[in-house]
């Protein structure tokens, strides 16, 4: 039997999924254990319980000086700059995504624009975003913004052009103006694609966001990361990466979610 | 009085003659074959009705109406694929087919109610009445066929256009749409164009069947010149009208 014809069983197919986590715990495990075994202070490879206790401490006592617990109040800041990045982009992305598509007087206009501007590397502007608009939270949103607004106007316009023209001219026939061709025939189609592009770009919105944060802030996941390496507190950097993997895994999670709850249609097969 | 006109009618995209010098007039009610081969300007001339499409001369009435510049409520057109809306169920289908005109698209309050109910007695006639709640995707080739047809003519349009409407269907679904489409018409009496590839279908349910071809032809440049109406059937009772006994007596009718 050939290669790609073999399929695993479910139980197989469970072991396999979980092989690689497994291994790479065990692999840090036996790193961590050879350093630790050598030198018992050592900071850059904490033991798993280590990290566990370090955890647990970060997750339920609060800040000596603020009486806050740090790590909640980091997570939220940050997920408010983000969810704040990227509902902006999606709802600016949608709407410009759709006047490009559909009217050829702004995909003219703006296709070529869009297309230089999506060039322009996002972090190289941040020293002038600082400048621009301060270090507060809106320089934060602006970079995540500035970050996949391009990307996402570019997909989407893509995918409105994407639409059948007999779809559309099938609209015209019914009497539909340019404002319901859009509003009826082509947003409802986009809007599954527009979440699916909102996956892709969750991973260079907490690019941004990191970056951004570790270079000013005074809160937020990036910059507690950023902090805590001047003490080498790996545990600590650790247990924010983790957490953040975390958080990005269940946002992608859930728009997958969303996707096949809002859209029935986009499932539904012969 | 000829309903559609269309008067010395050229198009070329660049420098390609595509059809040139097409003359045809159409009566109200009249069912329209429009045979050819592949690349002879069937669609073209069908996009040109539509008024998907321009022509760089000559002109395309409606009811003696001025030349259209884009596709409007007066043409329904019917395409191969893509004739339906993914994103809505059967019902909302045949529903938009009324409620595109308006200002959001949509209807709202007892007119969306006298709607829908009116659109349950369209899918009642054309027989998707038990998959009204599921999404095109789910249906059959056919049944999408007939979808995109009870769609166009909720719209009421005064010249139905269909490009091939059964060319991706099996001989049996393709031999049912014949009669559907035969009572449909039977029904609204509506002059309807349909682009085919089949003969025999266009000879089967038109009433005229024309066919488009390249009566000049340059061998060594294959493109320089356009395509136009090379002969105009009469294909009512099975293409040979003229052999209807005209008379009741004296003759011997077949049984």
């Amino acid at each position: 039997m050939r290669l790609i014809n073999r399929k695993p069983g479910v139980a197989l197919a469970a072991f396999l999924t979980a092989l690689p986590f497994v291994l790479v715990l065990i692999a840090y495990a036996i790193g961590s254990d050879i350093r630790l075994s050598a030198n018992p202070s050592d900071k850059l490879l904490p033991a798993p319980s280590t990290i566990l206790a370090t955890a647990e401490r970060l997750l339920t006592e609060p800040d000596k000086r603020s009486g806050q617990i740090l790590f909640w109040k980091d997570t939220w800041a940050s997920l408010q700059r983000l969810l704040l990045g990227v509902g902006i982009s999606a709802l600016v992305a949608t709407v410009i995504g759709l006047l490009i598509g559909l009217l050829p007087h702004v995909r003219a206009g703006l296709a070529g624009f869009v297309a230089v501007l999506s060039m322009i590397p996002p972090l190289a502007l941040l020293p002038i975003l600082f400048i621009v608009f301060g270090l507060g939270e809106l320089s934060k949103v602006v970079l995540i913004v500035i970050g996949i607004l391009p990307f996402l106007i570019r997909d989407l316009s893509g995918r409105v052009l994407e639409i059948p023209r007999e779809m559309i001219v099938k609209a015209e026939t019914l009497g539909a103006s340019s404002w319901v061709i859009a509003l009826r025939v082509a947003l409802p189609q986009l809007l599954p694609r527009l979440i699916q592009a909102v996956r892709l770009s969750l991973g260079p919105a907490w690019l941004f966001l990191i970056a951004a944060e570790a270079i000013a802030a005074d809160q937020g996941l990036g910059y507690r990361i950023f902090l805590v390496r001047r003490y080498l507190a790996m545990d600590v950097i650790l247990t924010y990466v983790i957490w953040i993997t975390a958080l990005a895994f269940v946002m992608d999670l859930a728009l997958r979610w969303l996707s096949r709850k809002a859209f029935p249609w986009t499932e539904a097969t012969l | 009085m000829s309903f559609v006109t269309v008067d010395n009618v050229f198009q070329s995209y660049g420098n390609r003659p595509i059809i040139e010098r097409v003359n045809v007039t159409v009566d109200e009610g009249e069912f329209i074959s429009i045979v050819g081969a592949s690349g002879c300007g069937k669609s073209t001339f069908l996009r040109l009705l539509l008024a998907q499409e321009t022509p760089t001369r000559g002109e395309i009435r409606i009811d003696g109406q001025p030349p259209a510049q884009e596709p409007g409520l007066d043409r329904g057109v019917v395409f191969q694929r893509y004739s339906v809306f993914p994103h809505m169920t059967v019902r909302e289908n045949i529903v938009a087919g009324a409620c595109f005109r308006r200002p959001w698209g949509r209807f709202f309050g007892a007119e969306r109610k006298a709607a829908l109910a009116r659109a349950d007695e369209t899918l009642a006639r054309i027989g998707l009445d038990h998959v009204a709640d599921q999404y095109p995707a789910t249906l059959s080739g056919g049944m999408q066929q007939r979808l995109a047809i009870g769609q166009a003519l909720t719209a009421k349009p005064r010249v139905l256009l269909l490009d091939e409407p059964f060319g991706a269907l099996d001989p049996g679904t393709r031999l049912s749409m014949h009669d559907f489409l035969t009572e449909l018409r039977a029904e609204t009496g509506m002059t309807v164009f349909m682009v085919t590839h089949d003969l025999e279908e266009g000879f089967k349910l038109g009433d005229r069947v024309l066919v488009f071809d390249k009566p000049r032809w340059d061998p060594t440049d294959p493109n320089a010149y356009g395509a136009t109406i090379t002969y105009d059937f009469d294909a009512r009772n099975g293409g040979i009208p003229f052999q209807t006994i005209q008379e009741d007596t004296h003759v011997l009718h077949p049984a």
